[in-house]
């Protein structure tokens, strides 16, 4: 496996559901504090505080509640969880186990990406074999009343569906638009019911949070970025994989060791991220700097950044559910825009409405990939305009 | 459509809802194994489907258009889908691409006239550090080369003698089968 093990927190040896037996004898509140303190956020790009998730859904009255996993990892040059629940899968179900306890789920669900079927079979294993081990099902570890089971959940192949409330349509067998937030899911979820829809990787965290405690875990990585992080590396560097890093790493560190340091640029975060230049190597990847859901691409001396520009935005033009116009339109708008870049046809005054209209979109889509689209698209332009533009009249 | 394949068709709908449950939740498990037995999802299964959920067809229509995995129009044997996304294309996907029109005789987004491939382009499917990634059905293929293409064509070709039509563990088959017939094809090479 491309796995390199740089272990602190999610990799290293550590003895089996460690998080969970100690969960079984701590109060519910006492979960959530201690995910709160850890200042531990989600890992699959929004960054928004785990605890204070798992504090909402606790919060909401209802008799019943969900647990969602979201595996529907779709965002270009990711493949982290692929590894994760390939590779630690009891992880990542002991750390819902955990979720459910703190906010008084008796349900789980994976939500797998339809591409990544060849793992259901491995996953549902794993159910199995913990509900046989007590660790899954009725009374857990011996607990009265502690009962969560798990099931898979296939997607059928929409990236917008990692969006949480287009997940929770999916969910209940509708298409995958995302809904107006609030209601947010924590309150009205899947059927109507509170949920708690994290990360694969942001649960195996929490799992590990409460095994070692908030403090060991707030000690890693910066203050606002607590932790480690799974990083995806692909594109031009001598060894793409995947890697944990402490959050906090400088963007030039990191290709050291993956072996990137020709780079020219990086993409960071993915389609949805932005383009880092080479003279801002020195930015750190933590949520208050470069923030990534864990995807970094390498682009070498040679690469031709607007043919990169161009394959995002057919991405995007493709991927967008199509429900609101300013994703609908404004992304075919801004691909036929990189047509008349590489026909050297497009005046600075229509590449710069073209920058208004990107603003326009990450101000006006209803979800976050209307509203990120545009970024891979304007920081290219904005820090690659001599290469862009060069072909002008060629 | 002969009247004894459509109440074939009618009651293995019956029994694939029965068994996911007559609600709402239940649509895309029961169009995904519907998708997985037939290579598609016929008109006429949209209308039983969405007659047992007690739904309008056109609600099953809008789902199944709306994800890239379920096809309301007849596929090959074999959907091959290649990457197009920035990691893959950065590795070369453009000659894994020519290599398989080439030697399929086909363009991408058609199937082959002998109804055994389907060749389409997909979105990252997060294979970036393997790239170019190939998914053949539900088996996916990596670092796949224009010689690779060959190899694994090859092997589709000869589960396909064997077994011609879908059937109810297709995973099985096209999975599991294609990855054996591809390393015993590069064992002889």
């Amino acid at each position: 496996m491309s796995l390199k093990d740089h272990s602190s927190i999610l990799f290293r040896e550590s003895r089996p559901d460690e998080g969970l037996r100690k969960a079984v004898g701590m109060k519910r509140v006492d979960i959530i504090t201690a995910v709160r303190e850890s200042g531990l956020k989600g890992r699959g790009g929004a960054g928004f505080p785990t605890g204070v998730k798992w504090n909402f859904a606790a919060l909401a009255q209802d008799t019943v509640k969900y647990v969602v996993c979201n595996a529907d990892e779709g965002e270009p040059g990711t493949f982290k969880d692929r590894v994760l629940l390939s590779e630690k899968a009891d992880l990542v179900l002991e750390g819902m186990a955990i979720a459910g306890r703190a906010i008084g789920a008796r349900e789980g669900i994976i939500y797998l990406r339809g591409e990544y079927d060849f793992m259901r079979r491995h996953l549902e294993q794993v159910i199995a074999s913990r509900e046989a081990a007590h660790l899954l099902g009725e009374s857990i570890l011996g607990l009265d009343g502690f009962d969560f089971t798990v099931r898979v959940h296939m997607g059928a192949g929409a990236y917008v569906c990692g969006e949480e409330t287009a997940l929770i349509e999916s969910l209940e067998g509708h298409r995958g638009e995302p809904r107006n937030r609030p209601p947010f899911p924590v309150n009205t979820g899947y059927l109507g019911h509170p949920t708690c829809v994290n990360n694969v990787e942001t649960l195996a965290l929490a799992a590990r949070v409460i095994a070692l405690g908030a403090e060991a875990f707030a000690k890693v990585g910066p203050a606002s970025s607590t932790g480690t992080k799974l990083f995806s590396v692909s594109g031009d560097c001598a060894r793409p994989g995947v890697y944990e890093f402490p959050m906090g790493i400088s963007i030039e560190d990191l290709l050291r060791e993956v072996g990137g340091e020709e780079a020219k640029a990086v993409q960071v975060g993915g389609a949805s991220g932005t383009c880092v230049p080479r003279k801002a190597f020195t930015r750190r990847l933590a949520f208050d700097d470069a923030s990534t859901g864990g995807s970094i691409i390498v682009f070498g001396p040679g690469r031709d950044m607007l043919r990169v520009a161009r394959n995002f935005m057919e991405f995007f033009d493709e991927e967008s559910c199509g429900q609101c116009t300013p994703c609908r339109s404004g992304n075919r708008v801004l691909l036929e825009g990189i047509g008349k870049l590489e026909q050297g046809c497009c005046s600075l005054s229509h590449l710069q409405e073209l920058q208004a209209l990107g603003e326009t979109m990450q101000l006006a889509s209803k979800c976050g990939l209307g509203q990120s689209s545009p970024n891979a698209f304007l920081s290219i332009v904005e820090h690659f305009k001599d290469e862009i533009l060069a072909r002008q009249g060629a | 459509m002969l009247v004894l394949e459509r109440e074939g068709l009618g009651r293995r709908i019956d029994e694939i809802c029965a068994r996911h449950g007559r609600n709402r939740s239940a649509l895309l498990p029961i169009l995904q194994e519907l998708q997985e037995a037939q290579g598609w999802v016929s008109d006429f299964a949209m209308q039983e489907v969405a007659r047992h959920l007690g739904i309008h067809p056109v609600e099953v229509y809008s789902v199944v258009t709306f994800y890239a995995f379920l096809n309301s129009e007849r596929k090959g044997r074999f959907v091959l889908r290649l990457c197009r996304t920035i990691s893959c294309d950065m590795r070369d996907k453009d000659r894994v691409a020519r290599q398989l029109e080439q030697e399929l005789g086909i363009a991408f987004g058609q199937t082959t006239a002998d109804g055994r491939f389907t060749l389409e382009w997909t979105n990252c499917m997060g294979m970036c550090d393997q790239g170019p990634a190939l998914m053949v059905n539900k088996q996916i293929f990596t670092q796949v080369s224009p010689q690779g293409v060959h190899t694994i064509l090859e092997a589709c070709r000869r589960i396909y003698g064997l077994y011609p039509e879908r059937s109810e563990d297709d995973a099985l088959v096209s999975a599991g089968a294609l990855q054996v017939a591809v390393e015993s094809q590069e064992a002889h090479a």
